[in-house]
C-alpha cells in the first residue's frame, strides 16, 4: 500500500513541507532494473515540462514533450516514458549502481532507492546554496531468488501486476494537485528545473539509494547525486 | 449564475482547453489500444499543434469520431464522452473491455486560474492517461491483437453505460481537475472477468482474407455509432472515404508569463489541411495480416512530423493570437501583477471598436511575445515561493507592452502595424487560400464585446498558488537549512539541519503519557498499604541503620 507522510519541522523556522511517498516491490534479481526503471520515469513523466524558452518581460513557451512505450524484458509490463535519451540514461545510470549495490556482499537483498525532488535556494556567501526538498519517492525493493522456471514464469505476472498497481499509486499522488513550485522567473528557473537536459526539463531531482544489510540496519553505501548538487563548504 | 465570475475570454478560453483535452483524451486511449508501440518526440521548441505540451499525435479519423460524438457540445453533467473499448474475435464474439469516461461534475473552483493552472494540470492529466492506459488489462490483450480478435473502439456521448461489462468490474480513476464550471474527471471502468478469452487456446490460425465483417452488434442504443477498429487495413478496397476535412484544426501553442499566472497568452492558429483519405471504414475490416496498418499511422509514428502528415501543422493558416485571462478587447490593458485592485494609469485606450477587428497574430513556431510588466527580478527575494511573485514593475514596464503582429501568407485583411517579420511558414504553399471562414470565425474577428471591465480589475494581486493547488500556504514558509561552516562530521553523514530535522520529533516518553501515567498511579496507590506493611516489619533494621549515619 502506499503510505504517505509529510515531513515538516515544527522549530522556530517556519518550512516547507516535504511530502513523501513509499512504494513497496518484492522482485527477482533480473526484475530490479526494470522495475525501477518503471517506476521513477513514471515520476519522472509527470514531474517533467517542455524545455522553457524566456522571451522578454517575463514571458517563456514551453517546448514539447514526446513520449515512448518501453516494454519489459523480465516483467509482463509495459510503461510509458518521456522521450529523452538523457534522461533515460541517468535513471539507467543511478539504477544499474542500485542494482549492484544490492547484488554485492553484505546485503540481504533489501534495499531502497529515493528520487527526491528539491529546489535551491541561494544563500550569501560563505554558506553555499541550500536544497529545499519539496517531494520525496521511496521505493524499497526486496529481492527474492526463485527455484524454478514455474516460479520465475509466475513471477513475471506477479510483478507485472504488483507494477501496475504501483503506477496507479503514482498517478493517485499526483493527481492530488498538492504543493508544485512556483513557475519561476528566468534567473530563478534553475533553481526549480534542471536545465541542463536539451529535450526535456524535469523538477530539479536527485537519486540516492541504500542497501540494508542482513542484520535489518540501515547502512548508507553511497548518497549518489546525479545532478547539479551542491557542495556543503 | 456561475458564468458571471468567469470573464468571457477565460470562458471561452476553457472551453476550447476542455474541448481540445476531450480530443486528445481519446486519441490518447485509441492510440493506446492499436497494438503497437508509441513513440513521439520532444522538442524543445512549441510547435503549434502540441495542445497541452504534449507531443500527441492526431489520428484524423479519430478525430473525426470523436466531433462527430461531441456534435459540437463539451461533457456537461449528465453529459459524459465515453469511449468503449471491445474485443472482437475472429468468429464474430464481441466483448466490452473498457469505458473510459470524461466526465463532469458541479463542483466549481472559482479561484482557479484557467489559463494557467486548468492548462497545466490537464497537461498533467494527460500523462497519467498515457500511464494508466498501459496498466490495464486491455492493454496486453490490445498488443496482441492481430489474428484471433481486434481491438475496436466507438465513441459516444451521453450517459455513461457499464452494464457491457459483466460482472464485478473495476474502476480505476485518472484524474481530475477542478475549473470555475465544473470538476472534469477522467476515468477507466474495466472488465476483469476475461474467462472467456483465457480459456481458449490461441493457436496461429491463417490470417483471414479480405472479409468484410459486417460488426453491427446488437445493441440497446440504437442510435449509438458504429464500431471501429483501433488498428487498419493498409488501404485496399475501401467502402466510405471520410472527405477531408473542412472545418479548420485548431491548434494552440501557449506561453506563459511568470508574472501571474493570469498572463498566460496563447496563440492559435488555425490550420487547413487536406487529410489523406482515410482507410477506416464504418463497417469492421479483419486485417489482412495481423499487424497490418495504414501507411499513415505507420509513417507517423516513426517521427513526429507533424506537417509530414499534413495534419494539425501550427504552420498553415493564419496565426490568430488571443490572451489568455485577458480582455481580448482591451489588449493594452496588460496590466502587471502585483497591483492591488485599481488599474494603473495605460497609455494608450484605443478605441473599443478598432480594437475589437484588430488581430492580433505571432509567428506559429515561437510563441507570444509579449506580456506584461516584469516581475522584479531582484535578486533580493531570496524566498524560493516568491520567485515569480509579482512585484510589480514600474508603469514604464507597462508601456512596453508590444504587440507584435506577424503576418501569415494569406491574410488578406488590412492591418496595421505589421511587422513582416517572419514569413517562414513551411508548407505555406500547400494552404489553400480560402479565406471566407475566415470573416465568420470569431476568433480572428472577435464579437463585439461588451463593455465588460478587464478582468484583472477584479483580482489584480499576484495570486499566491500560481502554479501550485491549493497551497495557500506554501507561500509563507521558508525553508532555513543550518550549515555553519566547518561543521562537517564523517561520523555521522548528515549536516546538523539534516540532523535536527530528523531528531526533532522523538517520541514521547511513555511515562509521560497520561494514561500509562494514571494506570501507574493507580497501582501504586493499591500497593501502598502492602508496602508500609512490609517497611513496618523492617522497622528495627532501619532504626539502626539511621543510627549509623549519626
Amino acid at each position: 500500500p502506499l503510505s504517505s507522510r509529510c515531513c515538516a519541522p515544527s522549530g522556530a523556522a517556519p518550512a516547507m513541507n516535504c511530502r513523501a511517498e513509499v512504494l513497496e516491490v518484492s522482485v527477482e534479481g533480473r526484475q530490479v532494473e526494470e522495475a525501477m526503471l518503471a517506476v521513477l520515469h513514471t515520476i519522472l513523466l509527470h514531474r517533467s515540462t517542455g524545455k522553457f524558452h524566456y522571451k522578454k518581460e517575463g514571458t517563456y513557451s514551453i517546448g514539447t514533450v514526446g513520449t515512448q512505450d518501453v516494454d519489459c524484458d523480465f516483467i509482463d509490463f509495459a510503461y510509458v516514458r518521456v522521450s529523452s535519451e538523457e534522461l533515460d540514461r541517468a535513471l539507467r545510470k543511478a539504477v544499474g549502481e542500485f542494482k549492484d549495490a544490492l547484488r554485492g556482499s553484505g546485503s540481504d537483498g533489501m534495499g531502497q532507492i529515493s528520487l527526491e525532488f528539491y529546489q535551491k535556494k541561494k544563500s550569501r556567501w560563505p554558506f553555499s546554496d541550500e536544497c529545499i526538498p519539496w517531494e520525496l519517492w521511496t521505493i524499497k525493493v526486496n529481492v527474492v531468488n526463485l527455484a524454478n522456471e514455474q516460479e520465475r514464469q509466475i513471477c513475471r505476472e506477479k510483478v507485472g501486476e504488483k507494477l501496475c498497481e504501483k503506477i496507479i499509486n503514482i498517478v493517485e499522488v499526483m493527481n492530488r494537485h498538492e504543493y508544485l513550485p512556483k513557475m519561476p522567473t528566468q534567473s530563478e528557473v534553475d533553481n526549480v528545473f534542471d536545465t541542463s537536459l536539451k529535450d526535456v526539463q524535469p523538477y530539479l531531482y536527485k537519486i540516492s539509494y541504500q542497501i540494508t544489510d542482513s542484520l535489518g540496519t540501515s547502512v548508507t553505501t553511497t548518497m549518489r547525486r546525479l545532478i547539479k548538487d551542491t557542495l556543503a563548504l | 449564475a456561475m458564468d458571471t465570475d468567469l470573464s468571457s475570454q477565460d470562458r471561452k478560453d476553457l472551453d476550447k482547453f476542455i474541448k481540445f483535452f476531450a480530443l486528445k483524451t481519446v486519441q490518447v486511449i485509441v492510440q493506446a489500444r492499436l497494438g503497437e508501440k508509441i513513440c513521439t518526440r520532444s522538442s524543445s521548441s512549441p510547435t503549434g499543434s502540441d495542445w497541452f505540451n504534449l507531443a500527441i499525435k492526431d489520428i484524423p479519423e479519430v478525430t473525426h469520431e470523436a466531433k462527430k460524438a461531441l456534435a459540437g457540445q463539451l461533457p456537461a453533467v449528465g453529459r459524459s464522452m465515453c469511449v468503449e473499448i471491445s474485443l472482437k474475435t475472429s468468429e464474430g464474439d464481441s466483448m466490452e473491455l473498457e469505458i473510459w469516461c470524461l466526465e463532469m461534475n458541479e463542483k466549481c473552483d472559482k479561484e482557479i486560474k484557467v489559463s494557467y493552472t486548468v492548462y497545466n494540470r490537464l497537461s498533467l492529466l494527460l500523462k497519467s492517461l498515457l500511464a494508466i492506459t498501459r496498466v490495464t488489462p486491455a492493454y496486453r490483450l490490445s498488443r496482441k491483437q492481430g489474428h484471433e480478435y481486434v481491438i475496436l473502439y466507438r465513441i459516444y456521448f451521453g450517459e455513461v453505460q457499464l452494464s457491457g461489462l459483466g460482472e464485478g468490474f473495476q474502476t480505476v480513476r485518472v484524474g481530475t481537475v477542478g475549473t470555475p464550471v465544473g470538476t472534469i474527471t477522467l476515468s477507466c471502468a474495466y472488465r476483469i472477468n476475461l474467462a472467456f478469452m483465457s480459456t481458449r487456446q490461441f493457436e496461429r490460425t491463417p490470417p483471414i482474407m479480405g472479409i468484410i465483417i459486417d460488426h453491427f452488434v446488437d445493441r440497446p442504443y440504437p442510435s449509438s455509432s458504429p464500431m471501429h477498429p483501433c488498428n487498419y487495413r493498409a488501404g485496399e478496397d475501401n467502402g466510405a472515404v471520410y472527405p477531408s476535412v473542412e472545418d479548420s484544426q485548431e491548434v494552440c501553442t501557449t506561453s506563459f508569463s511568470t508574472s501571474p499566472p493570469s498572463q498566460c497568452v496563447f496563440t492559435v492558429t488555425k490550420a487547413h489541411f487536406q487529410t489523406p483519405p482515410p482507410v477506416v471504414t464504418d463497417t469492421l475490416k479483419v486485417p489482412v495480416m495481423g499487424l497490418a496498418f495504414s501507411h499513415q499511422l505507420s509513417s507517423s509514428r516513426l517521427s513526429y512530423q507533424p506537417a509530414a502528415l499534413g495534419v494539425g501543422s501550427a504552420d498553415m493558416g493564419y496565426p490568430v493570437l488571443f490572451a489568455g485571462g485577458l480582455n481580448a478587447a482591451y489588449p493594452h490593458q496588460l496590466i502587471g501583477p502585483g497591483k492591488e485592485g485599481g488599474v494603473p494609469p495605460v497609455p494608450n485606450q484605443p478605441a473599443h471598436g478598432s480594437q475589437a477587428d484588430q488581430e492580433r497574430m505571432c509567428t506559429p513556431l515561437e510563441g507570444v511575445h509579449y506580456s506584461a510588466a516584469t516581475p522584479s527580478s531582484s535578486e533580493d527575494t531570496e524566498t524560493v515561493s516568491n520567485s515569480s511573485e509579482g512585484k510589480c514593475g514600474s508603469p514604464h514596464d507597462l508601456l512596453e507592452t508590444i504587440f507584435i503582429r506577424k503576418v501569415g501568407a494569406f491574410v488578406n485583411k488590412p492591418i496595421n502595424q505589421v511587422t513582416m517579420a517572419n514569413l517562414d511558414i513551411p508548407f505555406a504553399m500547400f494552404a489553400p487560400k480560402n479565406v471566407e471562414l475566415e470573416d465568420n470565425d470569431p476568433m480572428v474577428n472577435p464579437p463585439e464585446s461588451p463593455e465588460t471591465e478587464s478582468p484583472l480589475q477584479g483580482s489584480l494581486h499576484s495570486e499566491g498558488s500560481s502554479g501550485s493547488s491549493t497551497g495557500n500556504t506554501h507561500d509563507d514558509f521558508v525553508m532555513i537549512d543550518f550549515k555553519p561552516a566547518f561543521s562537517k562530521d564523517d561520523i555521522l553523514p548528515m549536516d546538523l539541519g539534516t540532523f535536527y530535522r530528523e531528531f526533532q520529533n522523538p517520541p514521547q516518553l511513555s511515562s509521560l503519557s497520561i494514561d500509562i501515567g494514571a494506570q501507574s498511579m493507580a497501582e501504586d496507590l493499591d500497593s501502598l498499604p502492602e508496602k508500609l506493611a512490609v517497611h513496618e516489619k523492617n522497622v528495627k533494621e532501619f532504626d539502626a541503620f539511621v543510627e549509623t549515619l549519626q
